[in-house]
């Protein structure tokens, strides 16, 4: 069944304060989740205070912050600082967003930081993507043909039938979508959540593949698919401002066109 | 202990080819429903004021029988359909999910049978 409150052990305990100099004048507190996998302790929420002269705009410039400056045994994900690798996903005051390009200023008063939720932590902000990658496999995110590509140029693909990726190709995987979705929080062990389903119709919609049907018939499963029930948390966190709900219903009318068209 | 790849896990027992048709009938039956359930409150207004012999009347009427008939198959229907689509959401256990599935489409296939006979009854007795 669905668990509606959290194992003894994942209970949040308050964690240690971290005071900014003295000296300091424009101050925001940052509540970071906290759990060391080597220890036999909960998991705390420790809290720094962060001399905001003295720190970038973003959400991961004060994680950054923290680590190199304040207290080093802080452990998260991040790489590109710009929105195009994905790593720096975490709810960050109850929004699945990517830190480096998320302003602080956006928010008012304390910024909560957590790692993705419903997912298994590996430590403080990493979560276990292990299993939603494994998902991203499953789909084939690679073209599938047929006919050898020509002997002299590459597959072609008209401007109209590219422009059917935008909106789809500006995925990178982040996670932000299928973790904020209750569908995958209850059922992620079978349903594929919207991140992947996304990337599924990107091949859908990919003039130059030549296996959509076997495509659409992995896909068909009530699980798989149809745990989607439109709720749209996806769309409405996606920090790179896609549609997954969208790309979901793209899938479902295309299999009602296979199917009973 | 388990030595199964992730992309064994992530694949499962495979895609079950199914579940178009269950998603695409409950957006049928609920479009159904809308013109379907003006007949349906017709026959509650009756119920309030009318007295027996007026609604079985109105109920012998073809058009009126036939559309309380096709919502009472269209309704119980769609309860059916919802209420596995829940069950899937919210019981993990495999066996109790089959189980409780079941029990829902038994539940929804006897009251929708008894509202059909209710309804026959009335139509075949005049």
């Amino acid at each position: 069944m669905v668990e509606f409150v959290l194992p003894k052990n994942s209970r949040l305990i308050e964690g240690k304060t971290f005071k900014a100099a003295a000296d300091a004048k424009n101050i925001r507190m940052f509540e970071v989740y906290r759990w060391d996998p080597d220890t036999q302790e909960n998991p705390r929420i420790d809290r720094y205070e962060i001399d905001m002269d003295q720190c970038g705009p973003m959400v991961l410039d004060a994680i950054l912050k923290i680590k190199n400056e304040i207290d080093a045994t802080l452990t998260f994900r991040r790489s590109c600082r710009e929105g195009v690798c994905g790593s720096c996903a975490m709810n960050v005051n109850g929004k699945n967003t990517l830190a480096c390009t998320k302003a602080i200023d956006d928010y008012e008063g304390t910024v909560k930081i957590f790692p993705l939720p419903h997912m298994d932590v590996v430590k403080d902000l990493v979560p276990d993507m292990t299993h939603f990658f494994a998902q991203y496999a499953s789909i084939k995110p690679w073209i599938e043909t047929q006919t050898p590509p020509p002997a002299d140029s590459e597959r072609l693909q008209s401007k109209e039938e590219r422009a059917k990726l935008d909106g789809l190709y500006e995925c990178v995987l982040c996670a932000c979508c299928s973790t904020s979705c209750p569908s995958y929080w209850w059922n992620s062990d079978r349903y594929l959540g919207p991140a992947i389903l996304l990337q599924a119709y990107r091949w859908l919609a990919d003039s130059r593949d030549e296996n959509a049907g076997e495509r659409l018939e992995e896909l068909e499963d009530p699980f798989k698919l149809y745990r989607c029930h439109t709720i749209m948390n996806c769309t409405d966190t996606c920090p790179k401002g896609l549609n997954p709900a969208k790309a979901i219903a793209e899938v479902k009318k295309q299999l009602v066109q296979k199917n009973l068209g | 202990m388990e030595l199964k790849t992730p992309l064994a896990g992530a694949r499962g027992l495979g895609s079950a080819k199914s579940g178009s048709g269950h998603w695409w009938l409950q957006r049928v039956t609920a479009v159904a429903l809308v013109p379907l359930s003006f007949w349906f409150f017709a026959l509650m207004e009756l119920v309030f004021k009318a007295d027996y012999a007026a609604i079985t009347a109105w109920i012998n009427a073809p058009l009126n029988g036939a559309c309380i008939i096709a919502w009472i198959l269209a309704v119980f229907y769609h309860a059916a359909l919802g209420v596995q689509v829940v069950i899937e959401d919210y019981v993990s256990g495999e066996w109790q999910k089959i189980v409780s599935v079941w029990a829902a489409n038994l539940l929804f296939f006897f009251l929708g049978l008894m509202a059909l006979v209710a309804v026959l009854r009335i139509i075949t007795t005049g």
